[in-house]
Protein backbone atom coordinates (compact mmCIF):
# COMPACT_ATOMS: atom_id res chain seq x y z
CA UNK A 1 0.00 0.00 0.00
CA UNK A 2 2.77 2.24 0.61
CA UNK A 3 6.31 1.62 -0.50
CA UNK A 4 9.17 4.07 0.15
CA UNK A 5 12.60 3.15 -0.84
CA UNK A 6 15.65 5.48 -0.15
CA UNK A 7 13.31 8.77 0.47
CA UNK A 8 15.44 11.41 1.04
CA UNK A 9 14.66 15.07 1.74
CA UNK A 10 16.77 18.36 1.76
CA UNK A 11 16.63 22.10 2.54
CA UNK A 12 19.19 23.71 1.56
CA UNK A 13 22.01 22.15 3.47
CA UNK A 14 19.95 20.45 6.08
CA UNK A 15 19.01 16.77 5.33
CA UNK A 16 15.34 16.54 6.94
CA UNK A 17 15.18 13.15 5.87
CA UNK A 18 17.69 10.33 4.57
CA UNK A 19 17.01 7.12 3.04
CA UNK A 20 14.17 5.92 4.11
CA UNK A 21 12.97 2.22 3.31
CA UNK A 22 10.22 0.90 4.77
CA UNK A 23 6.67 -0.82 3.62
CA UNK A 24 3.03 -0.49 4.90
CA UNK A 25 0.67 -3.29 4.03
CA UNK A 26 -2.96 -2.63 3.46
CA UNK A 27 -5.13 -2.14 7.05
CA UNK A 28 -1.83 -1.96 9.31
CA UNK A 29 -1.24 0.83 11.67
CA UNK A 30 2.58 1.50 11.04
CA UNK A 31 3.98 4.45 13.63
CA UNK A 32 6.55 6.58 13.58
CA UNK A 33 8.18 7.49 16.54
CA UNK A 34 11.05 9.95 16.95
CA UNK A 35 11.93 13.09 18.51
CA UNK A 36 11.51 16.78 17.92
CA UNK A 37 12.65 17.05 14.08
CA UNK A 38 13.22 13.85 13.53
CA UNK A 39 11.52 13.73 10.32
CA UNK A 40 8.61 12.62 10.94
CA UNK A 41 6.63 15.57 9.26
CA UNK A 42 8.35 16.11 6.44
CA UNK A 43 7.90 12.13 5.59
CA UNK A 44 3.92 12.49 5.90
CA UNK A 45 4.12 15.78 3.80
CA UNK A 46 6.65 13.99 1.24
CA UNK A 47 3.98 11.08 1.10
CA UNK A 48 0.63 13.00 0.90
CA UNK A 49 2.49 15.40 -2.09
CA UNK A 50 2.64 18.35 -0.13
CA UNK A 51 6.52 18.97 -0.47
CA UNK A 52 8.86 17.30 -3.09
CA UNK A 53 11.43 14.45 -2.31
CA UNK A 54 15.16 15.38 -3.03
CA UNK A 55 15.88 11.72 -3.98
CA UNK A 56 14.35 8.20 -3.67
CA UNK A 57 10.96 7.18 -4.33
CA UNK A 58 7.92 6.37 -2.85
CA UNK A 59 4.53 4.61 -4.25
CA UNK A 60 0.88 5.14 -2.80
CA UNK A 61 -0.64 2.12 -4.09
CA UNK A 62 1.15 2.08 -7.13
CA UNK A 63 0.99 5.87 -7.81
CA UNK A 64 4.39 7.80 -7.32
CA UNK A 65 5.13 10.98 -5.32
CA UNK A 66 6.76 13.41 -6.82
CA UNK A 67 4.73 13.14 -10.65
CA UNK A 68 1.69 15.50 -10.88
CA UNK A 69 -0.68 13.08 -12.18
CA UNK A 70 0.07 10.81 -9.48
CA UNK A 71 0.12 13.12 -6.62
CA UNK A 72 -3.99 14.43 -7.69
CA UNK A 73 -5.01 10.43 -6.94
CA UNK A 74 -3.06 9.91 -4.11
CA UNK A 75 -4.45 13.08 -2.50
CA UNK A 76 -8.05 11.55 -3.39
CA UNK A 77 -7.61 8.48 -1.92
CA UNK A 78 -5.62 9.55 1.41
CA UNK A 79 -7.12 11.75 4.46
CA UNK A 80 -4.46 13.78 6.76
CA UNK A 81 -4.79 15.03 10.20
CA UNK A 82 -1.78 17.65 10.52
CA UNK A 83 -0.07 18.70 13.79
CA UNK A 84 -2.31 21.56 13.98
CA UNK A 85 -5.69 21.01 13.45
CA UNK A 86 -6.58 24.30 10.81
CA UNK A 87 -10.35 24.11 10.90
CA UNK A 88 -11.87 27.32 9.96
CA UNK A 89 -13.10 28.93 13.23
CA UNK A 90 -15.93 31.15 11.32
CA UNK A 91 -17.83 27.88 9.83
CA UNK A 92 -19.63 25.33 11.86
CA UNK A 93 -18.48 21.50 12.42
CA UNK A 94 -20.84 20.76 9.65
CA UNK A 95 -19.95 23.14 7.21
CA UNK A 96 -16.12 22.45 7.73
CA UNK A 97 -16.80 18.68 6.79
CA UNK A 98 -19.27 19.67 3.96
CA UNK A 99 -16.45 21.89 2.45
CA UNK A 100 -14.42 18.91 2.57
CA UNK A 101 -16.44 16.60 1.50
CA UNK A 102 -17.12 19.00 -1.60
CA UNK A 103 -13.63 19.42 -2.29
CA UNK A 104 -12.80 15.50 -2.25
CA UNK A 105 -16.00 15.47 -4.81
CA UNK A 106 -18.51 13.71 -2.54
CA UNK A 107 -22.07 13.14 -3.96
CA UNK A 108 -24.18 15.09 -1.55
CA UNK A 109 -25.71 12.57 -0.25
CA UNK A 110 -22.63 10.88 0.65
CA UNK A 111 -21.60 14.16 2.16
CA UNK A 112 -24.26 14.18 4.58
CA UNK A 113 -24.19 10.41 5.83
CA UNK A 114 -20.84 10.15 6.19
CA UNK A 115 -20.41 13.67 8.67
CA UNK A 116 -23.68 12.63 9.86
CA UNK A 117 -21.78 9.36 10.85
CA UNK A 118 -18.55 10.67 11.68
CA UNK A 119 -20.10 13.31 14.05
CA UNK A 120 -21.76 10.85 15.91
CA UNK A 121 -19.01 8.58 16.35
CA UNK A 122 -17.37 11.41 18.20
CA UNK A 123 -19.91 12.98 19.96
CA UNK A 124 -19.35 16.00 18.10
CA UNK A 125 -23.36 15.75 15.89
CA UNK A 126 -24.79 17.90 19.24
CA UNK A 127 -22.42 20.28 17.93
CA UNK A 128 -22.61 20.20 14.63
CA UNK A 129 -24.05 23.88 14.16
CA UNK A 130 -21.64 25.77 16.38
CA UNK A 131 -18.79 27.43 15.30
CA UNK A 132 -15.72 25.44 15.23
CA UNK A 133 -13.80 28.31 17.00
CA UNK A 134 -16.01 27.74 19.59
CA UNK A 135 -14.45 24.07 20.41
CA UNK A 136 -12.48 23.13 22.68
CA UNK A 137 -8.92 21.48 21.57
CA UNK A 138 -10.04 17.68 21.90
CA UNK A 139 -13.04 18.74 20.39
CA UNK A 140 -11.14 20.49 17.58
CA UNK A 141 -9.25 17.39 17.19
CA UNK A 142 -11.95 15.54 17.27
CA UNK A 143 -13.75 17.60 14.27
CA UNK A 144 -10.28 17.45 12.44
CA UNK A 145 -10.26 13.82 12.44
CA UNK A 146 -13.70 13.73 10.89
CA UNK A 147 -12.59 16.31 8.06
CA UNK A 148 -9.80 13.64 7.53
CA UNK A 149 -12.44 10.72 6.98
CA UNK A 150 -15.13 12.58 5.27
CA UNK A 151 -14.35 11.24 1.73
CA UNK A 152 -13.46 7.50 3.47
CA UNK A 153 -9.82 7.27 2.61
CA UNK A 154 -8.36 4.12 2.51
CA UNK A 155 -4.88 5.82 3.83
CA UNK A 156 -5.18 8.10 6.83
CA UNK A 157 -1.97 10.11 7.93
CA UNK A 158 -1.77 11.42 11.44
CA UNK A 159 0.59 13.79 12.30
CA UNK A 160 0.62 13.63 16.53
CA UNK A 161 -2.90 13.34 17.00
CA UNK A 162 -2.84 13.57 20.54
CA UNK A 163 -0.42 15.78 21.59
CA UNK A 164 -1.48 18.49 23.94
CA UNK A 165 -4.60 16.77 24.58
CA UNK A 166 -6.22 15.96 28.07
CA UNK A 167 -6.10 12.12 29.00
CA UNK A 168 -9.96 11.73 28.13
CA UNK A 169 -10.17 13.67 24.66
CA UNK A 170 -6.70 11.37 24.28
CA UNK A 171 -8.06 8.34 24.71
CA UNK A 172 -11.05 9.08 22.94
CA UNK A 173 -8.93 9.87 19.78
CA UNK A 174 -7.55 7.31 20.28
CA UNK A 175 -10.15 5.26 20.78
CA UNK A 176 -11.35 6.23 17.56
CA UNK A 177 -8.26 5.41 15.87
CA UNK A 178 -8.81 1.63 16.99
CA UNK A 179 -12.54 1.89 15.46
CA UNK A 180 -11.21 3.09 11.95
CA UNK A 181 -8.50 0.30 11.93
CA UNK A 182 -11.26 -2.14 12.69
CA UNK A 183 -12.59 -0.63 9.57
CA UNK A 184 -9.79 -1.71 7.57
CA UNK A 185 -7.76 1.10 6.47
CA UNK A 186 -4.12 1.47 6.73
CA UNK A 187 -2.79 4.20 9.26
CA UNK A 188 0.26 5.91 9.29
CA UNK A 189 0.36 7.58 13.07
CA UNK A 190 3.50 9.93 13.96
CA UNK A 191 3.45 10.46 17.61
CA UNK A 192 6.25 10.58 20.14
CA UNK A 193 3.89 9.12 22.19
CA UNK A 194 5.31 5.85 23.14
CA UNK A 195 2.11 4.19 24.95
CA UNK A 196 0.35 4.99 22.27
CA UNK A 197 2.69 3.84 19.96
CA UNK A 198 2.60 0.66 21.84
CA UNK A 199 -1.42 0.31 22.48
CA UNK A 200 -2.31 0.91 18.66
CA UNK A 201 0.48 0.38 16.49
CA UNK A 202 1.12 -3.14 14.33
CA UNK A 203 4.74 -2.35 13.86
CA UNK A 204 6.76 0.78 14.30
CA UNK A 205 9.37 2.84 12.78
CA UNK A 206 11.93 4.68 14.57
CA UNK A 207 13.66 7.61 13.17
CA UNK A 208 16.12 10.18 13.57
CA UNK A 209 16.41 11.62 9.96
CA UNK A 210 17.49 8.13 8.84
CA UNK A 211 15.30 5.55 9.77
CA UNK A 212 16.91 3.40 12.87
CA UNK A 213 14.55 0.47 13.95
CA UNK A 214 11.23 -0.94 12.82
CA UNK A 215 9.67 -4.04 13.70
CA UNK A 216 6.76 -4.78 15.55
CA UNK A 217 6.64 -3.31 19.05
CA UNK A 218 7.27 -6.96 20.34
CA UNK A 219 10.40 -7.00 18.23
CA UNK A 220 11.45 -3.53 18.85
CA UNK A 221 11.61 -4.48 23.19
CA UNK A 222 13.23 -8.18 22.04
CA UNK A 223 15.86 -6.39 19.62
CA UNK A 224 17.44 -3.88 22.41
CA UNK A 225 18.51 -6.88 24.78
CA UNK A 226 16.95 -9.83 26.39
CA UNK A 227 14.61 -10.20 29.23
CA UNK A 228 15.59 -10.16 32.93
CA UNK A 229 14.47 -12.33 35.39
CA UNK A 230 14.33 -10.53 39.15
CA UNK A 231 14.46 -12.40 42.13
CA UNK A 232 14.05 -11.43 45.35
CA UNK A 233 15.71 -12.80 47.93
CA UNK A 234 14.98 -12.55 52.01
CA UNK A 235 19.04 -11.65 51.87
CA UNK A 236 21.41 -11.36 49.85
CA UNK A 237 25.05 -10.75 50.03
CA UNK A 238 28.04 -10.77 48.25
CA UNK A 239 29.11 -13.89 49.27
CA UNK A 240 25.65 -15.39 47.98
CA UNK A 241 26.21 -14.00 44.62
CA UNK A 242 29.96 -15.48 44.12
CA UNK A 243 28.54 -18.69 45.12
CA UNK A 244 25.59 -18.43 42.70
CA UNK A 245 28.08 -17.22 39.78
CA UNK A 246 30.07 -20.76 39.98
CA UNK A 247 26.88 -22.51 39.32
CA UNK A 248 24.77 -20.60 37.25
CA UNK A 249 26.12 -18.77 33.46
CA UNK A 250 24.17 -16.10 32.89
CA UNK A 251 25.38 -12.39 34.36
CA UNK A 252 23.52 -10.79 36.50
CA UNK A 253 23.65 -8.05 39.22
CA UNK A 254 22.78 -7.47 42.95
CA UNK A 255 20.93 -5.00 44.51
CA UNK A 256 18.77 -4.15 47.42
CA UNK A 257 18.20 -8.05 48.06
CA UNK A 258 17.14 -8.50 44.25
CA UNK A 259 19.15 -10.69 41.81
CA UNK A 260 18.86 -8.87 38.05
CA UNK A 261 20.18 -11.94 35.95
CA UNK A 262 19.94 -12.00 32.15
CA UNK A 263 17.93 -14.24 30.63
CA UNK A 264 17.05 -16.20 27.04
CA UNK A 265 15.01 -18.34 27.60
CA UNK A 266 13.47 -17.51 30.99
CA UNK A 267 10.93 -20.49 31.07
CA UNK A 268 13.98 -23.16 30.64
CA UNK A 269 16.53 -21.23 32.75
CA UNK A 270 14.15 -20.45 35.49
CA UNK A 271 13.82 -23.17 37.14
CA UNK A 272 17.72 -24.25 37.64
CA UNK A 273 18.61 -20.75 38.60
CA UNK A 274 15.78 -20.71 41.50
CA UNK A 275 17.70 -24.22 42.28
CA UNK A 276 20.52 -22.99 42.36
CA UNK A 277 19.84 -20.03 44.52
CA UNK A 278 18.20 -22.38 46.94
CA UNK A 279 21.18 -25.23 46.61
CA UNK A 280 23.15 -22.03 48.54
CA UNK A 281 20.77 -21.24 50.90
CA UNK A 282 19.20 -18.31 49.43
CA UNK A 283 15.48 -18.23 50.27
CA UNK A 284 13.63 -16.94 47.45
CA UNK A 285 10.41 -14.50 48.11
CA UNK A 286 9.07 -13.31 44.69
CA UNK A 287 10.27 -14.04 41.01
CA UNK A 288 9.00 -11.51 38.19
CA UNK A 289 10.14 -10.99 34.17
CA UNK A 290 11.30 -8.33 33.08
CA UNK A 291 11.18 -7.30 29.43
CA UNK A 292 12.35 -3.76 28.30
CA UNK A 293 9.71 -1.10 27.37
CA UNK A 294 9.48 0.66 24.24
CA UNK A 295 10.61 3.74 25.92
CA UNK A 296 13.91 2.38 26.76
CA UNK A 297 14.16 0.62 23.29
CA UNK A 298 13.53 3.87 21.96
CA UNK A 299 15.36 6.26 24.27
CA UNK A 300 18.38 3.26 23.96
CA UNK A 301 17.97 3.39 20.15
CA UNK A 302 17.94 7.28 19.95
CA UNK A 303 20.87 7.78 22.38
CA UNK A 304 23.31 5.54 20.15
CA UNK A 305 23.01 8.08 17.03
CA UNK A 306 23.97 10.85 19.26
CA UNK B 1 -8.08 23.68 -14.26
CA UNK B 2 -11.95 22.54 -12.99
CA UNK B 3 -13.48 26.24 -12.49
CA UNK B 4 -16.12 23.66 -9.49
CA UNK B 5 -13.25 22.75 -7.17
CA UNK B 6 -12.36 27.12 -7.47
CA UNK B 7 -16.09 27.55 -6.92
CA UNK B 8 -16.07 25.85 -4.17
CA UNK B 9 -12.87 27.85 -2.48
CA UNK B 10 -14.56 30.84 -3.28
CA UNK B 11 -17.91 29.70 -1.50
CA UNK B 12 -16.48 28.76 1.20
CA UNK B 13 -13.99 32.16 1.35
CA UNK B 14 -17.47 34.54 0.72
CA UNK B 15 -19.31 32.51 3.64
CA UNK B 16 -16.41 33.21 6.15
CA UNK B 17 -16.01 36.58 5.16
CA UNK B 18 -19.93 37.94 5.46
CA UNK B 19 -19.56 36.11 9.22
CA UNK B 20 -16.20 38.54 9.93
CA UNK B 21 -17.57 42.46 11.12
CA UNK B 22 -13.72 43.25 9.77
CA UNK B 23 -14.41 41.81 6.20
CA UNK B 24 -17.97 43.05 6.03
CA UNK B 25 -16.91 46.55 7.06
CA UNK B 26 -14.60 46.66 4.52
CA UNK B 27 -16.69 45.82 2.05
CA UNK B 28 -19.97 48.21 2.92
CA UNK B 29 -18.21 51.32 4.17
CA UNK B 30 -16.03 52.42 1.34
CA UNK B 31 -18.88 52.26 -1.35
CA UNK B 32 -21.15 53.89 1.44
CA UNK B 33 -18.82 56.94 1.69
CA UNK B 34 -17.84 56.86 -1.98
CA UNK B 35 -21.75 56.48 -3.02
CA UNK B 36 -23.57 58.69 -0.80
CA UNK B 37 -20.84 60.76 0.60
CA UNK B 38 -19.48 62.46 -3.17
CA UNK B 39 -22.56 63.30 -4.58
CA UNK B 40 -22.96 65.27 -1.28
CA UNK B 41 -20.06 67.00 -1.90
CA UNK B 42 -21.29 67.99 -5.26
CA UNK B 43 -24.52 69.15 -3.45
CA UNK B 44 -22.30 71.35 -1.02
CA UNK B 45 -20.08 72.78 -4.45
CA UNK B 46 -23.23 73.32 -6.68
CA UNK B 47 -25.44 75.13 -4.05
CA UNK B 48 -21.86 77.24 -2.69
CA UNK B 49 -20.65 78.34 -6.23
CA UNK B 50 -24.15 78.51 -7.74
CA UNK B 51 -24.33 80.97 -11.32
CA UNK B 52 -19.88 80.48 -11.00
CA UNK B 53 -19.53 77.15 -11.33
CA UNK B 54 -19.11 75.79 -15.00
CA UNK B 55 -20.84 72.74 -16.21
CA UNK B 56 -16.99 71.69 -17.68
CA UNK B 57 -15.59 72.24 -13.97
CA UNK B 58 -18.69 69.93 -12.63
CA UNK B 59 -18.36 67.25 -14.76
CA UNK B 60 -14.92 67.49 -14.49
CA UNK B 61 -15.52 66.93 -10.85
CA UNK B 62 -18.11 64.05 -11.08
CA UNK B 63 -15.90 62.08 -13.52
CA UNK B 64 -13.12 62.85 -10.94
CA UNK B 65 -15.51 61.72 -8.39
CA UNK B 66 -16.40 58.28 -10.21
CA UNK B 67 -12.71 57.42 -10.40
CA UNK B 68 -12.45 56.72 -6.59
CA UNK B 69 -14.56 53.68 -7.70
CA UNK B 70 -11.45 52.52 -9.42
CA UNK B 71 -9.64 52.81 -6.59
CA UNK B 72 -11.86 51.05 -4.11
CA UNK B 73 -11.58 48.40 -6.97
CA UNK B 74 -7.83 48.11 -6.25
CA UNK B 75 -8.03 48.60 -2.11
CA UNK B 76 -11.02 46.07 -1.28
CA UNK B 77 -9.66 43.17 -3.08
CA UNK B 78 -7.09 43.55 -1.23
CA UNK B 79 -8.15 43.55 2.12
CA UNK B 80 -10.29 40.64 1.38
CA UNK B 81 -7.48 38.69 -0.18
CA UNK B 82 -5.05 39.32 2.11
CA UNK B 83 -7.11 38.23 5.10
CA UNK B 84 -8.47 34.73 3.31
CA UNK B 85 -4.46 34.04 2.29
CA UNK B 86 -2.53 35.29 5.50
CA UNK B 87 -6.02 33.99 7.55
CA UNK B 88 -5.45 30.40 6.41
CA UNK B 89 -1.86 30.66 7.40
CA UNK B 90 -2.67 31.92 10.82
CA UNK B 91 -5.43 29.24 11.27
CA UNK B 92 -3.02 26.97 9.75
CA UNK B 93 -5.69 25.32 7.99
CA UNK B 94 -3.21 25.59 4.45
CA UNK B 95 -2.10 22.31 5.09
CA UNK B 96 -5.28 20.03 5.16
CA UNK B 97 -6.34 22.34 2.14
CA UNK B 98 -3.25 21.51 0.04
CA UNK B 99 -3.70 17.85 0.90
CA UNK B 100 -6.83 18.08 -0.67
CA UNK B 101 -7.04 17.15 -4.33
CA UNK B 102 -7.31 20.46 -5.32
CA UNK B 103 -4.30 21.66 -8.10
CA UNK B 104 -2.35 25.45 -7.09
CA UNK B 105 -4.01 26.84 -9.87
CA UNK B 106 -7.27 26.13 -8.91
CA UNK B 107 -7.02 26.99 -5.39
CA UNK B 108 -5.36 30.39 -6.24
CA UNK B 109 -8.53 31.22 -8.82
CA UNK B 110 -10.81 30.04 -5.92
CA UNK B 111 -8.77 32.69 -3.85
CA UNK B 112 -9.52 35.38 -6.24
CA UNK B 113 -13.01 34.82 -7.32
CA UNK B 114 -13.84 34.60 -3.61
CA UNK B 115 -12.34 38.26 -3.16
CA UNK B 116 -13.15 39.64 -6.65
CA UNK B 117 -17.07 39.34 -6.65
CA UNK B 118 -17.91 40.59 -2.93
CA UNK B 119 -15.50 43.48 -3.97
CA UNK B 120 -16.87 43.96 -7.36
CA UNK B 121 -20.73 43.72 -6.20
CA UNK B 122 -20.09 45.86 -3.12
CA UNK B 123 -18.51 48.70 -5.72
CA UNK B 124 -21.27 48.50 -8.47
CA UNK B 125 -24.07 48.65 -5.52
CA UNK B 126 -22.25 52.12 -4.30
CA UNK B 127 -21.46 53.36 -8.39
CA UNK B 128 -25.45 52.92 -9.08
CA UNK B 129 -26.09 54.81 -5.57
CA UNK B 130 -23.70 57.38 -6.42
CA UNK B 131 -24.73 57.64 -10.42
CA UNK B 132 -28.02 58.25 -9.07
CA UNK B 133 -27.53 60.64 -6.27
CA UNK B 134 -25.02 62.63 -8.46
CA UNK B 135 -28.09 62.94 -10.93
CA UNK B 136 -30.29 64.22 -8.93
CA UNK B 137 -28.21 66.47 -7.31
CA UNK B 138 -26.56 67.95 -11.18
CA UNK B 139 -29.44 67.45 -12.91
CA UNK B 140 -30.91 71.11 -12.28
CA UNK B 141 -27.59 72.60 -12.97
CA UNK B 142 -26.67 70.77 -16.02
CA UNK B 143 -29.64 70.01 -17.27
CA UNK B 144 -29.18 66.35 -18.47
CA UNK B 145 -28.22 63.48 -16.18
CA UNK B 146 -24.88 63.00 -16.87
CA UNK B 147 -24.77 59.50 -15.69
CA UNK B 148 -24.28 56.64 -17.13
CA UNK B 149 -22.40 57.96 -19.76
CA UNK B 150 -19.13 55.59 -21.90
CA UNK B 151 -16.26 57.22 -19.52
CA UNK B 152 -17.87 55.31 -16.45
CA UNK B 153 -19.04 52.44 -18.19
CA UNK B 154 -15.43 51.90 -19.26
CA UNK B 155 -14.37 52.78 -15.29
CA UNK B 156 -16.82 50.00 -14.27
CA UNK B 157 -17.24 47.40 -16.44
CA UNK B 158 -13.24 47.06 -17.49
CA UNK B 159 -11.09 49.10 -15.51
CA UNK B 160 -12.70 47.86 -12.49
CA UNK B 161 -12.46 44.62 -13.15
CA UNK B 162 -8.93 44.54 -14.28
CA UNK B 163 -7.61 46.56 -11.28
CA UNK B 164 -9.54 43.95 -9.16
CA UNK B 165 -7.81 41.10 -10.54
CA UNK B 166 -4.40 43.16 -10.08
CA UNK B 167 -5.37 43.76 -6.31
CA UNK B 168 -5.73 40.09 -6.08
CA UNK B 169 -2.71 39.40 -7.69
CA UNK B 170 -0.51 41.45 -5.52
CA UNK B 171 -2.13 40.06 -2.74
CA UNK B 172 -1.20 36.97 -3.16
CA UNK B 173 2.51 38.59 -3.33
CA UNK B 174 2.62 40.05 -0.45
CA UNK B 175 0.39 37.37 1.62
CA UNK B 176 4.16 35.23 0.98
CA UNK B 177 6.01 37.49 3.94
CA UNK B 178 3.29 38.56 5.82
CA UNK B 179 2.23 36.99 9.19
CA UNK B 180 -0.50 38.74 9.79
CA UNK B 181 -3.21 39.48 7.73
CA UNK B 182 -3.18 43.51 9.27
CA UNK B 183 0.44 43.97 7.34
CA UNK B 184 -0.61 42.17 4.43
CA UNK B 185 -3.60 44.86 3.97
CA UNK B 186 -1.35 47.55 4.43
CA UNK B 187 1.31 46.44 2.01
CA UNK B 188 -1.98 45.38 -0.20
CA UNK B 189 -3.14 48.53 -0.85
CA UNK B 190 -0.03 50.27 -1.84
CA UNK B 191 -1.23 49.02 -5.10
CA UNK B 192 -3.39 51.52 -4.92
CA UNK B 193 -1.09 54.79 -4.78
CA UNK B 194 -0.41 55.24 -8.88
CA UNK B 195 -4.10 55.87 -8.68
CA UNK B 196 -4.22 58.70 -6.05
CA UNK B 197 -1.47 60.34 -8.11
CA UNK B 198 -3.81 59.44 -11.17
CA UNK B 199 -6.75 61.49 -9.27
CA UNK B 200 -4.43 64.11 -8.17
CA UNK B 201 -3.28 64.45 -11.37
CA UNK B 202 -7.00 64.93 -12.84
CA UNK B 203 -7.67 67.13 -10.16
CA UNK B 204 -4.92 70.11 -11.03
CA UNK B 205 -5.89 69.60 -14.63
CA UNK B 206 -2.99 67.40 -15.50
CA UNK B 207 -4.99 64.76 -16.57
CA UNK B 208 -8.54 65.04 -18.12
CA UNK B 209 -10.67 61.71 -17.34
CA UNK B 210 -12.64 60.54 -20.23
CA UNK B 211 -12.64 57.27 -22.15
CA UNK B 212 -9.43 57.64 -23.56
CA UNK B 213 -7.67 58.34 -20.56
CA UNK B 214 -9.44 55.42 -19.16
CA UNK B 215 -9.02 53.14 -21.91
CA UNK B 216 -5.06 53.98 -21.42
CA UNK B 217 -5.24 53.11 -17.57
CA UNK B 218 -7.15 49.77 -18.57
CA UNK B 219 -4.32 49.10 -20.63
CA UNK B 220 -1.19 49.96 -18.96
CA UNK B 221 -3.58 47.29 -15.71
CA UNK B 222 -3.88 44.50 -18.27
CA UNK B 223 -0.53 44.28 -18.70
CA UNK B 224 0.28 45.07 -15.38
CA UNK B 225 -2.09 41.70 -14.58
CA UNK B 226 -0.22 39.62 -16.79
CA UNK B 227 3.26 40.62 -15.53
CA UNK B 228 1.78 40.30 -11.45
CA UNK B 229 0.03 37.00 -12.85
CA UNK B 230 3.13 35.27 -13.49
CA UNK B 231 4.62 36.51 -10.27
CA UNK B 232 1.95 35.38 -7.91
CA UNK B 233 1.77 31.72 -9.48
CA UNK B 234 5.24 31.13 -9.12
CA UNK B 235 4.66 32.22 -5.43
CA UNK B 236 1.65 30.23 -4.91
CA UNK B 237 2.93 27.20 -5.02
CA UNK B 238 2.12 24.28 -2.16
CA UNK B 239 5.46 23.39 -1.51
CA UNK B 240 6.70 27.26 -1.32
CA UNK B 241 3.52 27.88 1.20
CA UNK B 242 4.64 25.17 3.07
CA UNK B 243 8.01 25.43 3.56
CA UNK B 244 8.48 29.40 3.43
CA UNK B 245 5.31 30.73 4.11
CA UNK B 246 4.55 30.20 7.75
Amino acid sequence: MISVENLTRKFGELTAVEGLTFQVEEGEVFGFLGPNGAGKTTTVRMLCCLISKTSGDARINDYHIGKEADSLQIRKMIGLVPDNVGLYDDLSAFENLDFYGKLYECTEGRRKENIERFLKMLELWDRKDARAGSFSKGMKQKLALARALVHEPKILFMDEPTANLDPESAKTVRDFIMEIKKQGRTIFLNTHNLDEAQRICDRIGIIKTKLLSIGTPEQLRKSLAGPKTVIRLAQASEAMANSLRKLIPNKFEVSDNKLLIDVTDPDKENPSIIAAITSIGGQVREVTQLVPTLEEVYLQIVKETK
Amino acid sequence: MRISKAWIVAAKDIRVFLRKRYTIYSLVVFPIIIGIGLPFVLNVVISKQGALLSTQHLTDLMSAFAFFFAIGASVIPTLLASYSLVGEKVEKSLEPLLAAPITDSELLLGKGIGAFFPSIGSLYIGSIVFMVLSDLFTHSTLGYYYFPNWTIGILLLILMPLLSVLSVEWSVIVSARATDPRAAQLQGVLIAIPLFFIYVATEVGAIKLNTTSIWIISGAAFIADIILFFLSTKTFQREEILTKWN
